[in-house]
Order: C-alpha cells, then structure tokens, then sequence
C-alpha cells in the first residue's frame, strides 16, 4: 500500500485492530455454529407444522442471496476506491453496499412477515423457533452492518474518511464478508438441503 | 500507575494497572459474598435434620456460591492479574485497546451486581420473600428454569447476569489475544514469553471460543422464558439434552479457564524461589496448548448418566483419560523445577507448593470420574463437590493467592507480611483439607449433592461437621489475609523494585510502576531477562526516568457509559417493559459512537 495508514509497530506485523478482529471473526464462528448445529439437531422434530417444504420459498430466497453476494463486490469496490485516494467511487460503492443490505433485510421481513401469515411463529414448532432465531441472529449482523456502513458513508461525505482511513474500510469488509459467508451456509443448510 | 486522584479519573481510567485493581478489589468482594453463602451452606449441613435456611434458600445459596465463586470471583481475579502483570511482562505500554479494557470490568461489574441484587429485590416482583437468587444450580439444567418450574424472577436474574458476564470475558479476551501477540517488546519471541503470559493466551482463546455457545445456548433457554419457544422442551419435539450439550461444550472449556491462569502463577513462582529456570519451559508451554485444545472433546463425562450410549461414553472416557496426560506431566515439571533448587520458603512459595499437591490430589479423584460405570455411582454426590473443591479451591485459589502474595508488592509497591502470611496459609490449607477430603467419604456413603438436609440415619452427621469445621477453618485464615493486607497498607515496608530476585520483566521497574510502566521499552535477548545465566549476561534495568517525555492516553467516560446500556436491557427482560430494551441499545449505541470518535491516541 503506497499511502500506508498510520500504523503502530506490532510484533507480528499486523495491525492491532484487524487481528482482533479477526479473533472476534473466530468467536462468531462458533456462535453461528452452535445455531446452525442446532437447527440440525432438531431438523424434522416438529410434531405439528408448517413444515419447511411447505413454506420455505426458494426462488425468492435465492434474488436475497444474489443480492448479499453482489453487497460483498461492491464492498471490495469500496475498499479498493478508498485506497487509491478515489473518494467519489468510495462514496459510491460504500453506499451500494449498505443498500444493497437494507434491501436484503427488506427481504427479510417480507419473508417473515409472509411466513407468519401462513402460520409460522416463533412458538408454532421447532422449525420455527430454529430457524427465526438463526436467521434472526444473521439478520441482526447485517443491521449492525448497515449501521456501521452508513457511519462511514457519513463520514466520508463530511470528507473525515480518506485513504488514512483504509484499514477501517478493510476491517468493515471482513466483517461485512463474514456475515455474507455465514449466509451462503444457512442458504445451503437451510434452504437447499430439506 | 497514573497520578490522577478522584473518583473521576477512576472512572475514566484507561491505564491497565488501575483497571487491574479494580478487578482485584471487586473480585475479592465477590469472593467475600460467595464465601459467606459456602458458610451458610455449611452451617446448614452441619448436623442432620438442619434448620438455619428454607430449602428454597439453600437452593439460592448453592447455586449463587458457584455462581459467584466462578464468574465473580475466580475468573476475575485471574483478569486482575492479566490486566496488571501481562503488560508488564512482555515489555508493553498498556493493553492493545485501553478503553475496551475499562469496557469489560465496567460490564463485569455491572453483570455482578445484577446477579447479587436478586437477594433484595424480592419485593419488587411481588415474591413474596426478600430473595429471589437465582436456584437453578451453576449448570442451570433445563427443562427445570423453564418458566413452567421456575415462574419467578431468578431464572431470568442468572441468564441475564451470565449473558452480560460473557460479554465482558469476551471482549476481555480479543483485547489480551492482540496485547500478547502484537505488543511483545524487541526480542520476547513467542518462546520466551513468560509462562504465565502463556496461560493467559491458551486461556483467552478459550474464552472467545467457549463463550459463545453459552451465549447461544442462554439466548434459547430466555427465548423459552419470555416468547414461548419450545428449545428445550418435550412437548414440542426438543429436548433438555441440547441445553446439557450446549452448557458443558462451554462448561468444560471453562474449567481450563479457570485452572490455567493459577497454574501460569505457579510456573513463575516457583522458578523465582527455587532460583532456577523452570524445568521443560517448552513442555510446560505446549502441555498447556495441549490442555487448551483437549478440553473441547471431553464435555460429555458431565452427562455420562445421561445414557448416550456405550460408543459416546467409550469416546468420552478415553478422551478424559488422556487429558490428564498434559496435567500430569506439568506436575513433573513444577516438581522438577523446586529438585535440587534453593528454596526459599516464602509464603508465595508455600500456596504454590500447596496449588501441586492439592491439583494433584483434585486431578486423581477427576480421573475416577472418567470411567463411566465409575462415575454413575459417583455422580451428583458429594464426591463430586470434593473433586471440584480440590481442583477450584486447592488449585485455583491457592494458585492464585500464590500470585497475590507474588505480585502485592508490585501491584501496591507495599510488602505484606511474611509471618501472617505463613499463618494465612496454614490455616487455609489445613481448613480446605478438613472441609473437602471427607466430603469424598460423604459422597461415597451415599449422601447426594444439592440436598438442603438429611436424616441421622444416613451415618455422615460427624463427617459433615468436621467439613464444616474446615469451612471455619478457612474463613479465619481469609480473615488473617484481610488483617495482612489492612496491616500492609498501613505498616507494610516499602517495596523495592524486585523484593523477590525476579526474572521477568515487571521487576525491572518501580513498584507500583510508573503510568508509562518502562522509561525505555527493554530490549529481551533471552526467556530469562533478569538473570544471568551460561549463555546470557543479565539485562540492564531501566532507568529511574524516562529519557524524554512519554506521551499516555487520557482517560474516557464512552466505555463506562456504553457499559450502562447492558443492564438497562437486562432490566427489559426482567421486568417484561418493551420501552426499556430501546433506551439500553440506545445508551450502549451512543456510549461506542462518542467512544469510536472521540481523540484518543495510543
């Protein structure tokens, strides 16, 4: 990197606040493991219904996906645009990225909401209160993700955030990449493989 | 430390040396509150047919003595130590993130106090008794703190205290990861840390790996409590095996994290008084590792009971059999270490030397427990609670009041008494062995755990008072600590830089360590900086001041006030108000955006 952010000497050469991170990368992993080996465990233990063929809407889920995978490039936009200097496509690409999160949390709601209509809360059966809550959980890691991407947006159009600033772009990328790693596994595990 | 006086710059306090202290003042406090609840328990079963508390008290009593004992007041203490000596002992400034440092203790103290106010507040739910602790057990069994057995509000005080608790551990944890890794001074390898900093690494990855399954496996269990899921009910197809599985897949882990950092304590105090390196640096290291990682395959001999089948209880006592492989071979190592050396006999020595034989006696009655027809006959009985008690008390406390009387006169820049001290440890030693060794025999004879009394018949009347004898015991020797550490503050020597002919670095600087702890940041070129030995030439000290002007962080109002906004959203669940979850997330939102933009150089 030519403009190097400031940057402590670190013993191991890598900055203090993104090897915490990923340690909390790490942590999130086996908080996302244990919800989704959860859901496993009690995957076909309803003993009343709506089951998941019965509701699970696949192809609408699937844009949801498309739409998450497409927020990761744009991040990777952001972050390249902010290291070179390129503030106006940073600008740009930080904001497609947080919008094309509360579009996928939109989506999210219209599909519980959908889901509720049909009879599914979180107290219907096993199936509800698995997947509300792993879902749930993954949807309140894109808001905190939308939050934190709107905050650099605001900074940025107040000309506070610039290339000194790339390693907190980066850090909100691995962060903004985990949780859409942690949805191509709940996709596949909860919606692909019934 | 830093020169500020008043309530504020304690507060706002970023510097790692007064966050330490904190730490150690609260835990210690904690420690007080849990013992007296052990000394209820124990008036209680002194003689059969007790009568002192109602069984719905002694219900409270239990579960909050191991409540507290573990996440108030040995998890802390052991933080007290990392948050103080860590630093110090890789040649470092301060902690990789100062004010997520006074996050976590403001969040640990706020989740302790949420826990122990539900011994007053029974009014306030209507409950019609002052007490309304929570009585589940330390392991919270569901399906009996569903809302269906456990209507009141004590249920909901345990899992809203433990989840709070687990997010201060957790950010504890990402903060200590990155100040051992990354802020190591020129030449401390990662072989030549001390091993006590060592301990705390394995433990701290424990931590951020361990924790969150209880978070989950909390969330569910206040999920079934407050919006009606069915997580671990029967009814509805689930199970209270998955809170089992999901509870000891933490609660194994936790017990390394309790265990390792006393027994890094140890493996610097007894090289430091045998006058010798310590035997197998590199053995010791990767037998903690070792630890670190066997401690995730063994979590179902707490559910051998359970009937898991004969394939999962083989796997699961193989499993337990072989970690005690890397425990044992450290007990070598501490033994090599004190063969041949020239003791001296302080009294940091004698609880380091009482942590091995005490660990050594708890890891032989543990290994019983690893042979499941074994352990059916031992389970939920009082040998059990002599087991734990000889591993958490004999190895944790003693470990870590090794550290205490260790690390005091750098922590206080006072010495405390050696005679007390030996007083202290006499008392506790014979005391803990008097309370827990016949609780073996206890166990054996048939009387199980968690009973609030039991008929004469049973036959244990006369082993039960002598427990409790012991119990007293103990109670007198933490007595003469507190008469030690009033007597320090107010007659206690002043201590030089290294009252102990130390190795490591936090005895290169005064005690207490200036704000800056190093006037220069040393430079390590062995395991062993301080001493001279065949291949090494001791290392010059720093000196009195500083070269030039050392620039420090101020302090910071953001963490404690983001800390607030936790309780707040506690107080939402407990008291079903929908309003209150809002204003908790606000506060705790608000407190990190002024924390995230505030100037605050490292």
């Amino acid at each position: 990197m030519t403009h190097a952010a400031v940057t402590h000497h670190t013993s191991m050469g890598l900055d203090n606040r993104k090897m915490a991170f990923w340690a909390f990368i790490g942590s999130e992993c086996l908080l996302f493991t244990s919800l989704i080996s959860t859901y496993l465990v009690y995957k076909g233990k309803s003993v009343v219904g709506p089951y998941p063929p019965e509701i699970l809407n696949i192809p609408f889920t699937s844009v949801s996906t498309f739409d998450l995978l497409m927020s990761s490039l744009m991040m990777v936009l952001a972050l390249a645009a902010v290291q070179r200097g390129d503030m106006k496509w940073g600008k740009i690409w930080l904001f497609s990225t947080a919008l094309l999160g509360l579009v996928f949390l939109g989506g999210q709601v219209l599909e519980f909401t959908e889901f509720v209509h049909k009879g599914l809360t979180i107290s219907t059966n096993l199936f509800g209160c698995t997947f509300f809550v792993l879902t749930g959980t993954h949807g309140a890691h894109v808001a905190v993700g939308v939050l934190w991407l709107l905050t650099l947006w605001v900074r940025a159009l107040q000309g506070k955030l610039g290339p000194a600033n790339a390693m907190t772009v980066e850090i909100t990328g691995l962060y903004w990449h985990f949780v859409d790693v942690v949805w191509i596994v709940i996709f596949t595990v909860v919606y692909l493989i019934q | 430390m830093s020169d500020a006086r008043g309530l504020s710059s304690w507060l706002t306090t970023t510097d790692h040396k007064r966050i330490g202290l904190l730490y150690f003042w609260t835990a210690l406090a904690f420690f007080l509150i849990g013992g007296i609840e052990a000394l209820f328990i124990r008036v209680q079963l002194a003689q059969p047919n007790g009568h002192l508390v109602s069984a719905e008290t002694f219900n409270q009593l239990f579960t909050m003595h191991g409540t507290t004992m573990i996440f108030l007041a040995l998890m802390p203490l052991s933080s007290a130590f990392f948050n103080y000596i860590i630093p110090l002992q890789i040649g470092a400034r301060d902690v990789a993130f100062p004010r997520l440092n006074a996050f976590s203790y403001w969040v640990f103290l706020l989740g302790g106090l949420l826990l122990n106010a539900s011994w007053l507040v029974g009014p306030l739910f209507h409950a019609g008794m002052l007490n309304v602790a929570p009585d589940g057990g330390w392991f919270g069994y569901a399906n009996l703190t569903e809302r269906q057995f456990s209507p009141g509000p004590n249920i909901d005080f345990w899992q809203l205290g433990l989840q709070t608790l687990g997010i201060s551990s957790l950010a504890a944890g990402f903060n200590f990861i990155v100040t051992i890794l990354n802020l190591r001074a020129p030449g401390m390898t990662m072989m030549r840390l001390p091993v006590f900093t060592w301990m705390t690494l394995v433990t701290q990855f424990i931590i951020i790996t361990a924790f969150p399954v209880i978070t989950v496996a909390l969330v569910f269990l206040m999920f079934d409590r407050l919006f009606g899921t069915h997580f671990y009910l029967t009814s509805a197809g689930g199970t209270p095996i998955l809170w089992q599985h999901l509870f000891w897949l933490f609660g194994h882990p936790e017990v390394y994290i309790l265990i390792l950092p006393a027994m890094g304590v140890v493996s610097e105090v007894l090289p430091t008084f045998a006058r010798k390196p310590l035997f197998g640096y590199p053995v010791v290291v990767y037998s903690g590792i070792l630890i670190g990682l066997m401690g995730w395959g063994v979590w179902s001999h707490h559910m051998f009971s359970v009937g898991l089948g004969p394939i999962a209880d083989s796997a699961f006592a193989a499993t337990s059999m072989l970690i005690a492989i890397p425990t044992g071979v450290k007990i070598f190592n501490w033994v090599g270490t004190l063969w041949g050396g020239d003791i001296r006999g302080t009294t940091a020595l004698h609880f380091a030397v009482g942590f091995v034989a005490m660990f050594t006696i708890g890891g032989l009655s543990g290994v019983s427990h690893a042979s499941p027809p074994a352990d059916l006959q031992q389970t939920d009985t009082y040998y059990v609670v002599a087991h734990f008690h000889y591993v958490l008390f004999g190895g944790t406390v003693l470990g870590l009041f090794a550290g205490i009387y260790y690390w005091w006169p750098k922590m206080t820049g006072r010495l405390l008494s050696e005679s007390l001290g030996k007083w202290h440890f006499w008392l506790q030693f014979v005391g803990m062995n008097l309370a827990f060794f016949p609780m073996h025999f206890i166990g054996l004879l048939g009387m199980p755990r968690r009973v609030y009394t039991y008929a004469p018949e049973l036959g244990v009347g006369g082993l039960n008072l002598a427990s409790t004898v012991g119990a007293f015991l103990i109670a007198v020797s933490i007595l003469v600590f507190l008469l030690n550490v009033w007597h320090s503050a107010r007659h206690g020597r002043a201590a030089p830089n290294d009252p102990w002919g130390g190795a490591t670095l936090e005895w290169s600087i005064p005690s207490p360590p200036p704000a800056y702890n190093f006037s220069v940041i040393p430079t390590v070129t062995s395991r062993l900086p301080r001493w001279k030995t065949e291949h090494h030439e001791a290392m010059r000290d720093p000196p009195a001041t500083p070269p030039a002007p050392i620039h420090m962080p101020g302090g910071s109002w953001w963490p404690l006030v983001a800390a607030c906004g936790l309780p707040v959203m506690a107080l939402s669940v407990l008291t079903h108000t929908l309003w209150l979850v809002f204003a908790g997330a606000a506060i705790l939102i608000f407190g990190i955006y002024r924390w995230a933009f505030e100037p605050f150089e490292v």
